[in-house]
């Protein structure tokens, strides 16, 4: 079965900073929005489970070995941009959402 | 008693039972190695613990005087007796052994079949048979009953004596003077210590104790205890000399091995006590072994607990059916008693042939050394054999090294004891100089000693380090430091240690500073592309930041360098727990108006900010939200205030006192140059934060000898000091230049501070950086006074370009449009963020904790489905 996804505008690409995140609301969750380079973006959860606040998106952009990774800006525990996954601590990790530009607008699916 | 599962009852069958007498130290451990090496799957491990309670720590014991408690002190993790195969009768002590049936029989009438049994009964201490003796009032020092009497007893009490200068005499003592008594000791050899030091150290020591307080008796028999009318311990009788009047008497005049139940079954004991063990630390009853205090290998017991493990490893391989074995233990013991250094190691008294001593005594420190050397080899080079150390034994682990053999001797020995010969540069104190005692992460107690030994079993990483040692899984605060040991470790080890900065780049910070210097690159990806791989990470993208900004001063979110920045640089703020940000205003030299005190006292209403003052003489607003922030700095500036810089690697605060415009002490105007250095340094990003501070006088009430740089007002002019700190590590600044003119401090300074922003690591405060600097405090004059590098010149142009073009970045701000857009909660929406929650607490607002939020679920939305 096909539902077609709703997908919710987020702001203007040249809004965000490459290399920089921004959190965006969407369906009432917060998803930390990153660009790393041209129309190559990454969105995932902006909870940090390790200290409860919503900041990932505040992190610092950057790779670990091939991998493309924020770290946190409270305690510097990184996570996989791709899947989520905490890079220091394979036991954590937080959700990823879909994002695609289109029309020169960052869109993020809503779940 | 454990409840046997059916399952359990057809494997019953062929289960051995192994029974240990004795729940100790050396006891328990055997137990877990036993557990650790599977050994329930076959064997009942059956113990029997005479105390009330399991084994605890009792090299540890005297600090239950200092607030640990018994379940602290605890050696038995949580659930160790209820795993199956293992069952502990407290408070039940083994009272005979019936070898021929195999069996133990206990206080409270157990018995119990074994197929090997373990003695581990320990030793008790020693009272001399002297009237008087079991008084009440007399007591030994040994269990955490003991303690508990000892406590309860001295608070009716004025003075105690210690019987019994040794080791755990000297502890005893300490622990009596601690309880607020009147303190004797009371020794019968001519010395403290007598098993460990000789008359040199022995007096050294006397003296180091008796400056605390408390009395000592050397060359005295205690005859006889004395008591009043009604039983009571009131004084003691000695041989020599007149009477004593104390309240209580602890006896600690040695340990003899608890040999008796070996004794009654039959195996052979030694002449003066002590259970006969081989180097399977077998009896003479093959299936009975004994380990810890309790036994004799080659004439001689172990006391202490790390030849007792040792003990308690063979014990447990042989059970197990290998083939380990003890062939004795090095006795070489540092302690610190009373907060005085004590270490004898090897040969200490220089009884081998051909050893002889070297000694070293400074009675103004009060300190002494004596360094044992054996015979001259071939080439007439004399190894270390042994050695005795009171009052500073900093050299403990390296003599102990060349003793052992895993480090060559030196040439010239005696080096190692004599000071540093004056006029040479001070030797450098860096983490190499750290014992392997110092606590390096305080919260999870974790020492040097812990972190060397994860570096020898094969850690090459911070994060390797961590996994292990759990060391900097805390706050974080003390990586650098685990970093710098690790580090310094491997150096030692001999492997080549790559100081890069991280896996992006193959330079340290200094080398890639002198790049971007040199080649005058202006941003990070022309450094990335040139210099480095990847994309950059959480440690090189600050560190090139911080370095581009003391080099060129552009506003830090621009361009590029705004994806560089810590969240803190990036929001001009102090990020919180739960992601609202501090405000911190500039308050130049701790000076600020009533206008000013008002204003701040009004945004902070205004935005329902949490005020307090802080440790550095200026005033903190807490709970702002990102989209709050500008506005708040838009009041603030227009108040006529500035950035404090708080979120940076850069200036803090100059701290001053108000010196001689009010203080009747002063002699100088500490305020005016406190405020005139903090406007000159502010703003000025470095490897780490920077703190000054400036007194009116020789009081220091400015407490600049704790700052990294610190100026002291004199008759003469200025005292510069510099490399000070507080926080985890506390250094004293060192004497930089003395009676400087205005314009000097301010010309060292400035080359001082530029000469360390060019040359220190990552998140090194000028405190460890010095300590680092070869040549020390010595090298860094002839470089910032004597200019023998002949980079003065250049350091002081890059101080006056960073000085003239300093602005406000929150100024900077505020007044453009463009950067205001960063400062949003939500791209997409005004919404405030729903989990920062505040609750009042004493009249003003805190972050709530998780349980205090209205909807907790609302925390799990962000984790994975
Ligand atoms: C607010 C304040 C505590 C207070 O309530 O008084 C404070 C708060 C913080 N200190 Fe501090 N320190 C404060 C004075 C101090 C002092 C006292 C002083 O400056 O006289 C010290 C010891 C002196 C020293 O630094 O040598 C101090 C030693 C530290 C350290 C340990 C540094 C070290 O070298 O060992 C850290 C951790 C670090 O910087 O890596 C730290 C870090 C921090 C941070 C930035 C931790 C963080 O990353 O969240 C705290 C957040 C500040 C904020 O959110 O605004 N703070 N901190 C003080 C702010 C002073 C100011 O006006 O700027
Ligand atoms: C105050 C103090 C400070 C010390 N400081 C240090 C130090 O800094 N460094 C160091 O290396 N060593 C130190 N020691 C020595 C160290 O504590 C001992 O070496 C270590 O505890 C020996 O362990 P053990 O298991 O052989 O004996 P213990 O720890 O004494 O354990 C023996 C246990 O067996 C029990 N027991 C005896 N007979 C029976 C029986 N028949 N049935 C059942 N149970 C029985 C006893 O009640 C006791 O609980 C110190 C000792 C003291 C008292
Ligand atoms: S340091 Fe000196 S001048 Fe300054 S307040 Fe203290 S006593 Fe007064
Ligand atoms: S994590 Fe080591 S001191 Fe906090």
């Amino acid at each position: 079965m096909l539902v077609s996804k709703v997908w919710v505008d987020i702001c203007p690409l040249d809004k965000l900073i490459p290399g920089r995140g921004v959190c965006a609301l969407v369906g009432g969750l917060q998803v930390a929005v990153f660009r790393i380079a041209g129309e190559e973006i990454y969105a995932i959860s902006n909870f940090d489970p390790f200290s409860g606040a919503f900041v990932l998106s505040r992190g610092i952009v950057g790779s670990r070995a091939e991998r493309l990774k924020v770290a946190s800006p409270i305690y510097k525990q990184s996570f996989d941009l791709v899947t989520g996954v905490c890079l220091d601590d394979a036991t954590r990790s937080v959700r990823t959402f879909e994002v695609r530009v289109a029309g020169g607008m960052v869109q993020v699916a809503s779940p | 008693m454990r409840l046997l599962h059916w399952t359990d009852m057809a494997s019953q069958q062929d289960r051995r039972t192994l029974v240990v007498a004795g729940n100790g130290m050396v006891g328990h451990k055997l137990l877990e190695i036993l557990v650790e090496r599977g050994a329930t799957a076959e064997w009942d491990l059956v113990t029997f613990c005479e105390e009330r309670r399991p084994a605890y720590d009792r090299v540890g014991l005297s600090s239950f005087f200092s607030g640990t408690s018994a379940d602290e002190l605890s050696m038995v993790a949580e659930g160790f007796f209820d795993q199956l195969g293992l069952t502990v009768h407290l408070s039940d002590a083994v009272v005979s052994i019936d070898r021929a049936a195999g069996e133990v029989v206990s206080a409270q009438g157990r018995r119990v079949a074994y197929d090997a049994l373990v003695l581990a009964t320990g030793s008790y201490p020693f009272v001399p048979p002297i009237a008087g003796n079991d008084a009440p009032g007399c007591f030994v020092y040994r269990t955490i009953d003991d303690l508990e009497a000892i406590r309860e007893y001295a608070a009716g009490c004025q003075t105690g004596a210690v019987v019994g200068g040794g080791l755990l005499g000297l502890e005893a003592a300490n622990a009596l003077r601690n309880l607020g008594l009147t303190t004797h000791v009371v020794e019968f050899a001519d010395r403290l210590m007598p098993v460990q030091v000789d008359d040199g150290g022995g007096s050294v020591l006397r003296r180091r104790i008796e400056d605390l307080g408390v009395a000592v008796h050397t060359g005295m028999a205690t005859t006889e205890i004395l008591a009043d009318e009604a039983g009571h311990v009131a004084g003691m009788r000695f041989k020599e000399g007149d009477d004593l009047p104390v309240g209580m008497v602890v006896f600690s005049a040695g340990i003899r091995p608890r040999d008796q139940l070996a004794r009654d079954a039959g195996l052979a004991i030694g002449e003066r006590g002590g259970v006969v063990v081989d180097e399977a630390c077998r009896t003479s009853d093959p299936r009975i072994f004994a380990v810890g205090e309790c036994a004799l290998y080659a004439g001689r017991i172990f006391g202490l607990v790390s030849p007792g493990y040792q003990m308690a490893r063979v014990a447990a391989d042989r059970i197990l059916g290998g083939e380990a074995t003890f062939t004795g233990a090095d006795m070489s013991t540092k302690l610190k008693l009373m907060g005085i250094d004590v270490a004898s190691f090897g040969d200490a008294f220089a009884t081998g042939e051909g050893c002889e001593a070297i000694t070293y005594r400074d009675p103004v420190a009060n300190v002494y050394k004596r360094l044992v050397l054996g015979p001259p080899d071939r080439r007439g080079d004399r190894a270390v054999a042994g050695g005795i150390l009171v009052g500073d034994a900093t050299v403990y682990q390296t003599l102990l090294q060349m003793c052992r053999g895993d480090m060559p001797t030196p040439r010239h020995p005696e080096e190692l004891i004599f000071p540093a010969s004056s006029g040479s540069a001070t030797p450098a104190v860096g983490v190499g100089a750290l014992s392997p005692a110092a606590m390096v992460c305080s919260c999870n107690n974790v020492d040097k000693g812990t972190i060397c030994a994860a570096v020898a079993a094969g850690c090459d990483n911070v994060g390797a380090i961590k996994k292990i040692t759990k060391a900097g899984t805390g706050c974080g605060g003390c990586v650098p430091l685990v970093t710098d040991i690790m580090r310094d470790e491997q150096r030692k080890a001999g492997i080549v240690v790559l100081n890069t900065l991280c896996e992006h780049f193959a330079y340290s910070r200094q080398e890639l500073f002198d790049i971007v210097r040199v080649s005058r690159i202006t941003s990070f990806s022309e450094v990335l592309t040139a210099h480095g791989t990847g994309e950059g990470c959480e440690i090189c993208k600050p560190a090139v930041a911080s370095m581009l900004a003391s080099l060129a001063n552009g506003h830090i979110l621009d361009g590029e360098q705004a994806a560089l920045q810590d969240t803190n640089d990036h929001f001009l703020a102090n990020l919180q727990r739960d992601g609202t940000y501090s405000v911190v205003p500039r308050v130049p030299g701790g000076e600020i108006t009533p206008d000013q005190l008002i204003a701040l006292g009004e945004v902070a209403k205004e935005f329902s900010l949490y005020t307090k003052i802080t440790g550095g003489q200026r005033i903190d607003l807490f709970g702002a939200r990102v989209d709050q922030l500008p506005h708040i700095w838009r009041k603030l500036i227009d108040a006529g205030m500035e950035s404090g810089h708080a979120y940076g690697k850069a200036l803090r605060t100059v701290k001053s006192c108000v010196g001689q415009t009010w203080c009747r002490y002063g002699v100088q105007d500490s305020t005016a140059l406190a405020i005139d250095l903090e406007l000159r340094y502010r703003g000025l990003r470095a490897p780490h934060k920077l703190k000054g501070a400036v007194s009116g006088c020789t009081r220091e009430c400015a407490e600049a000898q704790g700052k990294d740089f610190g100026v002291i007002a004199t008759e003469r002019g200025w005292n510069v000091y510099v490399g000070g700190n507080g926080g985890m590590r506390p250094r004293h600044a060192e004497l930089l230049a003395a009676d400087l003119d205005r314009e000097a401090v301010f010309r060292y300074l400035d080359r001082f501070l530029m000469f360390y922003v060019r040359t220190a690591d990552r998140l090194e405060r000028t405190s460890v950086w010095l300590d680092k600097l070869d040549g020390g405090i010595e090298y860094l004059r002839r470089v910032v006074i004597d200019d023998v590098l002949g980079i003065c010149a250049e350091l002081e142009a890059d101080m006056a370009r960073h000085v003239e073009t300093y602005e406000c970045e929150w100024k900077a701000v505020v007044d453009n449009p463009e950067r205001m857009e960063r400062f949003r909660t939500f791209v997409n929406s005004d919404e405030p963020d729903p989990n920062v929650v505040f609750v009042t607490e004493r009249g003003q607002p805190r972050p709530a904790y998780f349980h205090e939020k209205p909807d907790p679920a609302l925390l799990a939305i962000g984790a994975k489905p």
